[in-house]
C-alpha cells in the first residue's frame, strides 16, 4: 500500500546531489514504495534543502534490514567518539 | 486498430483553476473516441505511468495524466516533485477532485470526443479513482487495489487519508475493481465489503481478484508484477470501457 507515513526532521548538514554539494535543512523519513529498489515497500530517507528547490535532494531507499542495521551503525558510532567530540 | 497515436505534454486548468502540467496521448485514428483521465501513484507522474497513458491511446482512447505534484514542484524530476508532495503531507482530496475534473473537462471538450469520460487509478490513485467517480459525473471508473476507501487506516499509522465509503451513494458510474487476493492494503475483507455496500445501494459494479497477486502486479517494472493477472485485468479493462465508454 501506499503508506503516506512520513517523519519529517529539521536536520544541519551537507549532502551531495546530482549538481554537488549543498547544505540540507530536512529529512522526511518513510516506509511505502520506492522508485527504484527491487522491493515491494523500503526504509526511504530524502536528505533535502527545500529554499533550493525540489532537486536539492539526496535520497536512499534501503530494505528494512538495511536500515536497522545502518541505525544500529548510527548509534555505535555516535556513541563509540570520544568524549568532548560529540555534543 | 492500428495502434498508432500521438503524445504530448500540455498545461491544463486543474483545481481552483490552477494551470497544472499533464500529459496527452490521443490516437490518430479518425473518427471520435471516448477518453479517461489516468490518475498516477504515490510515486508521481513518472515514466511508467506515461507508458499506461499511451496505451490507452493505442487502444482507441484519448487519456490525460495531471501532474497531481504539478504545484509542489513545477519542472522537477517526478521522483523529487513526490519527495516534496509527501514532505506537504500529500494531496488533499479536494484538490484531487479538482483536478480529475479539469482533466475530464479538457477531454471531454476535444474534437473529437464523443463526450464520455472515464477515470483509472492505481494504489493511491485507485482511492482517488473511487472518489472522483463519486464527486463528479463521469461514465465508467477502475480502481486499482486502492487502500483506504472502506478501511480506516490501521491504528497507530498517522495516514492523512480518510475512508471514502460514505460517499458510496454518489457514485456516478459503474466501477470496475481488481484487485490481489495477497493483497493486505486493501485486502480480500475491505474490497469484499465495498462490494457489499455497492450491492446495497443498487450501484452497478464488478470486481476482480487475483489469487497469485498482491498490491501494484500491474507495475511492470516492480517485483510486484504478475503477468497473468496484469494481462488478464487489461483484458478486463478494455471490456469494461468498451461497454461504458467506445463510441
Amino acid at each position: 500500500m501506499c503508506t503516506y507515513l512520513t517523519e519529517t526532521i529539521k536536520i544541519t548538514g551537507s549532502g551531495k546531489g546530482a549538481e554537488g554539494w549543498f547544505s540540507v535543512s530536512d529529512a522526511s523519513v518513510y516506509f511505502d514504495h520506492p522508485v527504484h529498489a527491487m522491493a515491494e515497500h523500503t526504509l526511504n530517507i530524502d536528505f533535502r534543502n527545500p529554499a533550493k528547490g525540489a532537486g536539492a535532494r539526496v535520497a536512499v531507499e534501503l530494505t528494512a534490514e538495511s536500515a536497522r542495521e545502518l541505525a544500529r551503525a548510527i548509534q555505535l558510532t555516535l556513541d563509540s567518539a570520544p568524549p568532548g567530540m560529540v555534543a | 486498430m492500428n495502434e498508432a497515436l500521438s503524445a504530448e505534454t500540455i498545461s491544463i486548468a486543474g483545481h481552483g483553476g490552477d494551470e497544472i502540467e499533464a500529459y496527452l496521448a490521443r490516437p490518430l485514428d479518425s473518427g471520435v473516441f471516448g477518453s479517461v483521465v489516468v490518475i498516477h501513484h504515490m510515486p508521481g507522474y513518472d515514466s511508467e505511468t506515461k507508458e499506461i497513458t499511451r496505451k490507452f491511446a493505442a487502444y482507441g482512447y484519448a487519456a490525460l495524466l495531471p501532474n497531481l505534484y504539478y504545484r509542489d514542484a513545477p519542472g522537477a524530476s517526478p521522483d523529487d516533485a513526490a519527495a516534496v508532495a509527501r514532505a506537504r503531507g500529500g494531496v488533499p482530496d479536494e484538490q484531487l477532485v479538482g483536478d480529475v475534473a479539469g482533466a475530464a473537462g479538457y477531454l471531454r471538450a476535444l474534437p473529437a470526443s464523443n463526450g464520455k469520460v472515464g477515470v483509472i487509478g492505481y494504489c493511491s490513485g485507485g482511492r482517488q479513482s473511487f472518489l472522483a467517480a463519486c464527486s463528479i459525473q463521469l461514465e465508467a471508473a477502475v480502481d486499482c487495489y486502492g487502500a483506504c476507501v472502506v478501511n480506516a487506516p490501521p491504528e497507530g499509522m498517522p495516514l492523512k487519508v480518510k475512508p471514502v465509503v460514505g460517499l458510496a451513494g454518489d457514485l456516478s458510474c459503474p466501477l470496475l475493481g481488481l484487485f490481489g487476493a495477497q493483497d493486505k492494503f486493501p485486502g480480500p475483507d475491505e474490497t469484499a465489503e465495498l462490494s457489499k455496500v455497492l450491492d446495497d445501494l443498487g450501484k452497478p459494479h464488478e470486481f476482480h481478484t487475483y489469487e497469485n497477486a498482491g498490491h501494484a502486479f500491474f507495475a511492470v517494472n516492480r517485483p510486484a508484477y504478475r503477468p497473468e493477472a496484469a494481462t488478464d485485468g487489461w483484458q478486463k479493462i478494455w471490456d469494461f470501457y468498451g461497454r461504458y465508454l467506445a463510441s
